[in-house]
């Protein structure tokens, strides 16, 4: 019954989660900027851009150039959260490849950095008076819910330890449309709700960050507007 | 009106205020009249459907611009932009942290247009659109220089400058337009500058200002207008024709056509480079006032074109030309359309054509203010950056005292001269004169580090800015110069009488 109620609600975030992102970035994708827009100094090759967008997706650039302490919590968080994803590819996966193998000692760690990170940029968002006034509830809840995740995935690695194999299993199942046996130790059951929520909000909430950052005119056009005319199409019936 | 009285002590330009919620609440400049209004197309004052208009425009623009879009959607409230506005800054009030800014839009987009916004408002910060808020929308979206200091912070790039033209983009829709914008654009539209200067009087102008220059200098310097057949044709901002110290950089202009051997002219009929259709975010109104500069051209049949010294309009020439009246096809394509005049200068200067006395500049002491829309909105030269050095090296080329200010309020970090995105207006001195204060706090610095007299830029709105503030800050007047009235203190013309000798401590104008 259990592993049932699970599995539904996998299917269901997943799909809320794919085709809801997926909605969004056609969105994106489809609405033209009309104008050249790309905050300068910019790059004037696609070469360019596609390294701009690398520094500010992979460093974290610009909030580098703002705030060095948001950016050491943000990027701690952003890159443990990353590692500790690989990680949990062994869930899905069913032979581990020798990297996955690899990475899986750091991703105890990345565990701690993220929550580390979660922490300071909440502890920001409370102490600081400039933060604290354009905070919504929905940032604290978000901010809440990753820890929760984080919180209860370290009480497995730590604690609380479960049955991880049952996991992969019933994982590698619902990958086979099959309904394996999900362990109902309550931590995992804990992590795994709440894993679920985060997928089901995430087209609806700001965490479309991620794919807006790759859509953001300042970041993604190439400085070139003298040797190549933009035209959006829209404009293009003016000119008649 | 509050004359900025109490203008606030910095210590360090970027020094930031504790918040002071409702500091600069209820600064509303002047409404547009009806027949300002209908001039650029906008409803003539509030009409009753506003609600529903101003959400079909909100729709309207989600369908039309991905950056409104991605903007609205993309925040996380991280905070990194809330210190970085100069109108924060210089208030203290909250609602001019750009996030925050965005937020007055923000909220009623997400209140009519998003899931969790229709459900949860109070969980979102959602809100239902009111007169109260649109008049909040007309008050802060009127603190907003559109200057992109935020969005060089921003991790995605949002930037604020883009939220403020929608939002006034909508505002205008509904008959909430700006009277200094709006009225201006009117003029454009129908003499073919900001100033309603007529032919005549523009004729007459430069035939004074030629007569200026021969008397000075013993040279007769051509200031020609409408001339058809001419190479080159200058767009500049008209203030260029009248005001201090614009008018020197014009002079600077000619004199440097002048030893270039180029033949140049202005046009009656696009006797305006600057472009308010940009601070409106009407690209309709942007075109058409770009269109007259491409009939210019066309007319006076010119294979080049080059603009003169201001910033939101090389934003609007170097980004947007193309795109608004190009392809550019009938000019000579071995040179960019357009050029910036101090991308011509600077070619002149390496070529070795110009002949400089630096001698002639040593009486002031510079420093350099970075527009931020040339800055942060375009490129001089074919390098990125290029806008900050092009500028920097004309000035060593024609000066020896140079001196910038401190790195975290220069280049692409430059912070407004406080009266940019059409807010130079009288009715909003106040916020000019606090947006100002990071600027002339970092002037302070180096006036009290190198013993700097004069700033240098690049743009008739912070020209006009400066002249107006910086008596507030303890400089004169005229303690803001032209880069080119620079260039023509120091250039010696061919065959112009040297009086070096005996005048060799004076020489300015
Ligand atoms: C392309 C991928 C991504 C990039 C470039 C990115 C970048 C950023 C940046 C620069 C920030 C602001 C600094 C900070 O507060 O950390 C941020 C905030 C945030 N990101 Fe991401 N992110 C990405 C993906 C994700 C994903 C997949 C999640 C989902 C769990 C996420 C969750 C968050 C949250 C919750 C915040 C707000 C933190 C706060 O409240 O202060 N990000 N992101
Ligand atoms: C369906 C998806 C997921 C499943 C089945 C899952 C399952 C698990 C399991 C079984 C553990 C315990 C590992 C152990 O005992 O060695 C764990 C740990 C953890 N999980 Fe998840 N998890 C999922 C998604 C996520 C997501 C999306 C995040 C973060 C945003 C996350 C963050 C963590 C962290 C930080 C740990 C502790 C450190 C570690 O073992 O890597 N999990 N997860
Ligand atoms: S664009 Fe400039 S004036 Fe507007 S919010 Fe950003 S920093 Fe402030
Ligand atoms: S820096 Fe960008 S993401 Fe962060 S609060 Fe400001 S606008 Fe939002």
């Amino acid at each position: 019954m259990l592993s049932v109620i699970y599995a539904m609600l996998f299917y269901v975030a997943t799909a809320v989660l794919v085709v809801g992102v997926g909605m969004k970035i056609r969105r994106y994708a489809r609405t033209p900027a009309p104008l050249k827009i790309p905050t300068t100094p910019a790059p004037t090759t696609a070469w360019g851009v596609v390294l701009r967008m690398f520094r500010e997706v992979v460093f974290f650039e610009s909030l580098f150039k703002a705030n060095k302490w948001i950016w050491l919590f943000g990027w701690t968080f952003h890159m443990g959260m990353w590692l500790v994803l690989i990680r949990h590819v062994r869930y899905f996966v069913f032979d581990i490849p020798w990297w996955l193998s690899f990475v899986q000692p750091f991703g105890v760690y990345a565990g701690f950095a993220m929550l580390a990170g979660l922490l300071g940029l909440w502890a920001r968002r409370v102490l600081v008076e400039r933060i604290r006034y354009i905070t919504n509830p929905s940032d604290h809840l978000m901010l809440a819910l990753l820890v929760l995740i984080v919180a209860s995935g370290l009480m497995m690695k730590f604690v609380a330890h479960t049955d991880i194999i049952a996991v992969k299993a019933f994982m590698l199942g619902l990958m086979r449309l099959r309904i394996e046996t999900l362990p109902s130790d309550p931590v995992l059951l804990v992590h795994l709700t709440s894993v679920a929520a985060l997928m089901i909000v995430f087209p609806i909430s700001k965490l479309l960050h991620a794919p807006g950052v790759f859509f953001s005119p300042t970041r993604n056009q190439i400085d070139n507007p003298r040797e190549k005319r933009h035209l959006a199409p829209w404009a293009a019936k003016l000119e008649g | 009106m509050a004359d900025g009285d109490d203008l606030p002590k910095l210590d360090d330009p970027l020094d930031i205020p504790c918040l002071k919620p409702g500091a600069m609440e209820g600064l509303e400049p002047y409404i547009a009249a009806p027949e300002h209004q209908a001039k650029l197309g906008f409803p003539g004052e509030l009409v009753p459907d506003w609600k529903e208009r101003a959400l079909a425009k909100m729709a309207e623009l989600a369908e039309k611009d991905r950056a409104f879009q991605v903007y609205l959607d993309a925040c996380v409230k991280c905070g990194a932009c809330t210190d970085k506005c100069h109108y924060f800054l210089g208030t203290g009030d909250p609602k001019n942290m750009p996030v925050a800014r965005q937020d007055l839009l923000r909220s009623v987009y997400r209140r009519y247009f998003t899931f969790a916004g229709k459900h949860f408002p109070k969980l979102v910060g959602a809100r239902d659109l009111t007169e109260e808020v649109l008049h909040e929308w007309y008050s802060y979206y009127h603190q907003c220089s559109e200057c992109r200091r935020c969005s060089v912070f921003c991790p995605y790039g949002i930037d604020t400058a883009e939220i403020t033209m929608a939002a006034r983009e909508i505002l205008d829709s509904v008959g909430m337009g700006q009277k200094y914008s709006n009225e201006i654009i009117g003029k454009v539209k129908e003499i073919g500058n900001n100033l309603g200067l007529q032919p005549k009087a523009l004729q007459a102008t430069l035939e004074d200002l030629e007569e200026d220059i021969e008397d000075e200098t013993g040279v007769s310097v051509r200031i020609p207008l409408d001339e058809k057949g001419a190479d080159i044709l200058l767009v500049t901002p008209s203030a260029d024709f009248f005001a201090e110290p614009h008018i020197d950089g014009l002079i600077g202009y000619a004199k440097v056509f002048h030893e270039a051997g180029v033949s140049w002219t202005l046009s009656s009929y696009a006797s305006e480079a600057a472009n308010f259709g940009l601070f409106i975010g009407s690209y309709e109104n942007m075109r058409e006032i770009a269109l007259r500069i491409r009939k210019a051209a066309q007319d006076l049949g010119v294979k080049r074109i080059i603009f003169g010294e201001c910033g939101h309009a090389w934003r609007v020439a170097y980004s947007f030309l193309n795109t608004l009246a190009g392809p550019w096809d009938f000019l000579d394509p071995n040179y960019p359309v357009p050029q910036h005049i101090l991308e011509f200068t600077w070619n002149e200067i390496q070529k070795g054509t110009l002949k400089f006395d630096k001698s002639k500049n040593d009486h002031i002491r510079l420093t350099y203010h970075d527009s931020c829309n040339v800055a942060r909105a375009s490129r001089m030269g074919d390098k990125p950056g290029g806008q900050f050095e092009i500028p920097r090296n004309v000035i060593k080329a024609v000066c020896n005292h140079y001196y910038d200010m401190p790195d975290d309020t220069i280049r692409e970090k430059t912070l407004c001269c406080g009266g940019g995105g059409g807010l130079l207006t009288d009715d909003l001195m106040e916020l000019r004169k606090k947006g100002a204060s990071p600027r002339m706090t970092a002037l302070q610095q180096v006036t009290e580090d190198h013993g700097v007299t004069h700033m240098a830029a690049i743009c008739a709105i912070c020209k006009t800015q400066f002249s107006k503030v910086m008596p507030a800050f303890g400089y004169e007047m005229d303690s803001i110069v032209s880069v080119h009235q620079l260039v023509s203190n120091a250039i010696i013309l061919t065959g112009q009488d040297t009086d070096d000798e005996e005048d060799d401590a004076g020489g300015e104008e």
